[in-house]
């Protein structure tokens, strides 16, 4: 997958590949648009649909009542960890593959974390009362309670979507302000804005690598802390299946594992449409696949820990529990998790496969399959077969959830589409860093 | 005292620094530089004699904030809306706060000081960097986000001949007045 190019690119071919990715898009970005809208189009109508009818057109009954709403909403969030560990953790381990993705990552973080948001507003139902989960003064002086995990989630949730934002907008100014000395008319007089005047001057880069230095120690514990949080909205409970000590280091690595399969569902197809093949090179998708298949790894130990944790429990309804998942009505949803998230990665154990971007692109949509899979294991298995028989319940798909689950990818797309054609989807000042610096005589060099 | 400025503009990261050097030895103090990336090697020559960025105290100042509030909101609310949950309460009696419940308090105190610490980071790089600016610089050019690298120095009208000199002697491959 090479096209040929040996030399390094110079700083302007930096700066010109980058400004191709904006040019007016083809037919087939219009093709894809056009889909994505109509699937939206369906998400919308679903929604309207089970405001005006009620949470009864989602499935919703007695005791399944996360069932697929949480499982999306646990899954985007688990898809936005990649971005920012890859910006925060990578950045101060100085891994400078990191550079030429880090954009793409970034962005996907954002939207995948707004994807996520959607869904505790469709699943409250009156999302219009969402507010009530904010602490704000009232006249009844009803605050809310700090010592539950879902009040801790909207804290977690609502401090990584600002702060990835902010990370993510700190890092555009140097590269909108590339772009504003480089286009002409209304499209100048945006990106002027939007730069706030960034000239590269000195007196602007020695505080700004001390802000983004210091934003990516705070966004380390970050990332680590918002799927541990998420988490322990299950961990909490004392629901068979959920109550251990083992979820959030589990929630994190499947996390980052879903997140890097998604990084490359969207790094691959922009590689090979803007030919980007100089900056996302092989050693990048080796890189990346090596990054899948460890957290896949891990991911392996973690159920195996959970079975074992769960057999060696003494605890008759944790056993039954989990003989339930692997044989009874959800069966077939746990060994497709198994096979998606364990088995599938190991083909990564080969170079070949892990620089191929056709195995890396097959790898990374079995695992975004297995990982949802893993979150719908977690949630209506669970919920379906607890303490009392007579709070057992089976859960079924209905139209309405299901197409809100599907629209959702539609709402990431949208977003995703939108903000590769106008701003840039790679970063002009990182990737300049990884490239060796203009120099005239070599031997007074450094 | 009027001054002018000399702008040499630089293709080379070493010519740049051999720049930069040569004007430090003459004593040139009130000079800014363009460059497209932040490089070590520029830095290192501009950072010798200035203190490190301030961005860090508003970090600081910020992150200890979000602490403070987030112990004040969550242990303040609980005191006026006294519901005990899972066995665990705050409650204010003669003689102080009774209640065990503090230990999840510190998730909301680590997110709230990520977030004012983070926020106060962006409003440090904007005030010290002195942002937004609406005027250019009048040194500034388009070519510094690009492949180019400036040297503006601000110096007196009869000293222009000298830095002019100096700029050219270090390979700058424009030289102007601004």
């Amino acid at each position: 997958m090479s096209d040929g190019r040996t030399t390094s690119p110079t700083f302007a071919d930096v700066n010109r590949d980058v400004l191709r990715t904006l040019d007016p898009p083809g037919n087939l970005y219009f093709a894809w648009m056009c889909v994505v809208a109509l699937l939206l189009a369906g998400f919308f109508a679903a929604w309207a649909g089970q405001v005006w009818w009620g949470m009864g057109m989602a499935g919703k009954r007695v005791p399944q009542m996360w069932a697929m709403y949480i499982t999306t909403f646990v899954f985007w969030i688990g898809i936005g960890h990649a971005g920012t560990l890859i910006s925060a953790i990578l950045y101060l381990f100085r891994a400078r593959w990191r550079t030429s993705i880090y954009r793409a990552a970034e962005a996907m973080t954002i939207f995948a974390v707004m994807t996520a948001g959607l869904f505790p507003l469709i699943h409250a139902g009156r999302m219009w009362f969402a507010y009530f989960l904010l602490p704000y003064p009232n006249q009844r002086d009803l605050w809310p309670n700090f010592r539950s995990p879902l009040v801790w989630d909207v804290f977690a949730i609502s401090t990584y979507l600002s702060i990835s934002t902010v990370f993510f907008i700190v890092g555009l100014v140097p590269d909108i302000a590339a772009l504003r000395d480089a286009s002409r008319g209304w499209r100048r007089r945006i990106y002027a804005m939007l730069a706030l005047g960034w000239e590269g001057a000195d007196t602007q880069w020695r505080h700004y690598r001390r802000a983004y230095g210091l934003l990516a120690s705070l966004a380390t514990p970050l990332v680590l802390s918002v799927h541990s949080v998420v988490s322990w909205d299950f961990a909490m409970a004392l629901v068979p299946g959920w109550h251990s000590t083992l979820f959030a280091p589990f929630f994190v690595d499947g996390a980052i594992f879903s997140g890097f399969a998604m990084v490359l569902i969207l790094a691959l197809p922009m590689r090979h449409f803007f030919r980007l093949h100089a900056y996302i090179q092989e050693k990048h998708l080796d890189a990346m696949g090596k990054l899948i298949l460890v957290t896949g790894l891990v991911l392996t130990y973690f159920y195996l820990c959970e079975i074992f944790t769960s057999l060696y429990s003494g605890e008759h309804i944790e056993k039954a529990s989990l003989f339930w998942k692997v044989t009874a009505n959800y069966a077939w949803a746990l060994w497709t998790m198994y096979f998606c998230n364990c088995v599938a990665p190991l083909v990564l154990f080969w170079r070949r496969a892990r620089t191929s971007p056709v195995v890396l692109y097959i790898v990374s949509i079995l695992v975004l399959i297995g990982m949802w899979f893993e979150r719908f294991n977690i949630i209506v298995p669970s919920l379906g077969h607890d303490f009392y028989p007579y709070t057992w319940g089976i859960y079924y798909p209905s139209p309405t959830d299901t197409m809100i689950v599907i629209g959702s990818f539609s709402f990431f797309f949208l977003l995703f589409l939108g903000f590769i054609k106008v701003m840039p989807s790679l970063s002009i000042v990182e990737v300049k860093e990884t490239i060796p610096p203009p120099v005239r005589d070599r031997a007074h060099g450094h | 005292m009027a001054t002018e400025t000399i702008l040499g503009v630089f293709a080379h990261v070493d010519t740049t620094v051999r720049a930069l050097e040569e004007l430090r030895a003459r004593g040139y103090h009130d000079l800014t530089v363009y460059t497209p990336l932040p490089v070590h090697e520029i830095e290192e020559v501009l950072e010798r004699d200035r203190p490190v960025s301030r961005v860090r105290l508003f970090t600081l100042i910020g992150g200890l904030t979000g602490i403070a509030s987030a112990f004040i909101l969550t242990i303040w609310s609980s005191l006026v809306w006294g519901q005990v949950t899972g066995g665990k309460y705050l409650q204010l009696v003669p003689g102080g706060i009774i209640g065990s419940s503090l230990p999840p308090f510190f998730i909301i105190a680590f997110e709230l000081m990520v977030l004012f610490g983070g926020l106060a980071t962006v409003i440090g790089l904007i005030v010290l960097g002195r942002l937004p600016r609406f005027r250019q610089s009048p040194a500034f050019d388009p070519r510094f986000t690009n492949d180019r690298f400036g040297v503006a120095i601000h110096c007196a009208p009869e000293r222009a001949g000298a830095v002019h000199e100096l700029l050219r002697a270090a390979g700058a491959e424009e030289i102007t007045a601004r």
